[in-house]
């Protein structure tokens, strides 16, 4: 019998197996500790794929330097998805008023005032200004796992406010990085399709905000600059993207000042595993009971 | 209307070169002309010939040169009457 997919049933499945924990907010539920289990052992698995590519490894906390944020031009593309952090600042008549109008329900978004931290937005964005200088010969190549900020509310659980990736970076000239971004895309391709999941590979374009962004997409398509892994989760026509390839040319050289030795602007390349996305894709191909999952996928994220 | 294109590409295109003294089958992205950047030459484009450029001229093609822009707004110029 083919699969049917379903958000609302996937959604309700994963909330009766406790994999997701409903908070009231749309896409910013918890997750439960079967869950936690697959997503690590999903990283553990890419971790041992990736043990001979010499990464460094790093860890940023879920939000970003404002200015680094500014500089790296997220608001000319994405400003639908940004998460700005407010704070409050004021003085104690301030606090009083800030107190009643919650307490009344009103409006109290005024008396916040903006902060020096955005929710990180991209899983690579803090690690750039960490490049600026000339890097070695053969490139730079970081490992990070870090949380993502979108504000896109839906009750469609593959798309979520935050969620993590888990995401290398690699900066050198145009060869390495194309290279790299290569073999990666054929790598994460067989990694997902090995645990059984039907992933196909395609181009694929950024949610670029309003008209000029459809031209952004279309630019970005034709150049090939983007491509991810696709998996049916909530439907057959519009599979969900469970790794994506960003190839950024000099957008990021250009910005952080990263240069290769020759003294030409430094390419910069990501690609990130959707963690949250790839349980999600597994529950669904496998089931909501991991006990119960095909030996060869079991094998793969629970090895002797 | 070649005039108005280049003076359009001075204000928005942030080319690496003068806009004034390209060629018209100069490619414009070898001269600097950015993804965002394009965009912004488009809005300017509409909005001094009164035109609506359609999905499917929202191509890097469509902006890759004088005489290609040239084409495209006559095109849609001519549409309009
Ligand atoms: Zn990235």
């Amino acid at each position: 019998m083919a699969t049917q997919y379903s958000s609302e049933e996937l959604y309700q499945n994963l909330v009766r197996h406790k994999l997701i924990i409903p908070v009231g907010v749309p896409g910013a539920f918890g997750r439960g500790a079967v869950f936690e289990d697959v997503l690590a052992r999903f990283n553990d698995v890419v971790t041992r794929l990736a043990k001979n590519d010499g990464a460094e490894v790093m860890a940023f906390p879920p939000v970003i330097d404002r200015q680094v944020f500014e500089k790296s031009e997220f608001l000319d593309s994405f400003p639908q998805l940004a998460g700005t952090v407010f704070s409050f600042m004021g003085n104690d008549a301030q606090h009083k008023e800030l107190s009643q109008r919650m307490h009344d329900k009103k409006p109290w978004a005024d008396l916040q005032s903006m902060t020096g931290v955005v929710l990180n937005p991209a899983a690579c964005y803090p690690v750039y200004p960490s490049f600026t200088g000339t890097v070695p010969a053969e490139g730079r190549l970081v490992d990070m796992q870090n949380w993502v900020f979108r504000h896109e509310p839906s009750p469609e659980p593959t798309r979520m406010q935050a969620f993590r990736v888990r995401e290398f970076v690699r900066v050198g000239t145009p060869d390495l990085v194309v290279d790299w971004r290569n073999m990666w895309l054929q790598r994460g391709l067989e990694l997902l399709q090995s645990l059984g999941l039907p992933a196909r590979s395609d181009v694929a374009s950024d949610p670029f905000f309003g008209r000029g962004g459809r031209m952004l997409a279309a630019s970005q398509k034709e150049q090939r600059l983007k491509f991810e892994v696709l998996i049916p989760v909530i439907s057959e026509e519009k599979p969900t993207a469970c790794c994506s390839f960003n190839y950024h040319q000099e957008h990021f050289g250009k910005i952080f000042e990263i240069y290769t030795p020759d003294g030409a602007l430094a390419q910069t390349a990501c690609l990130g595993f959707g963690m949250e996305r790839v349980c999600m894709a597994l529950f669904k191909t496998h089931g909501c009971v991991p006990s119960e999952w095909p030996k060869s996928v079991r094998d793969i994220l629970w090895p002797a | 209307m070649i005039e108005d294109i280049r003076a359009i590409l001075k204000e928005h295109g942030r080319l690496s070169v003068d806009a004034g003294a390209l060629a018209v089958d100069a490619d414009l992205y070898q001269a600097g002309l950015t993804s965002h950047a394009s965009v912004n030459v488009m809005l300017a484009l509409e909005g001094k010939f009164d035109i609506e450029f359609p999905d499917r001229m929202l191509k890097r093609g469509v902006f890759e040169s004088i005489s290609s822009i040239q084409a495209a707004v006559e095109e849609l110029t001519a549409g309009a009457k």
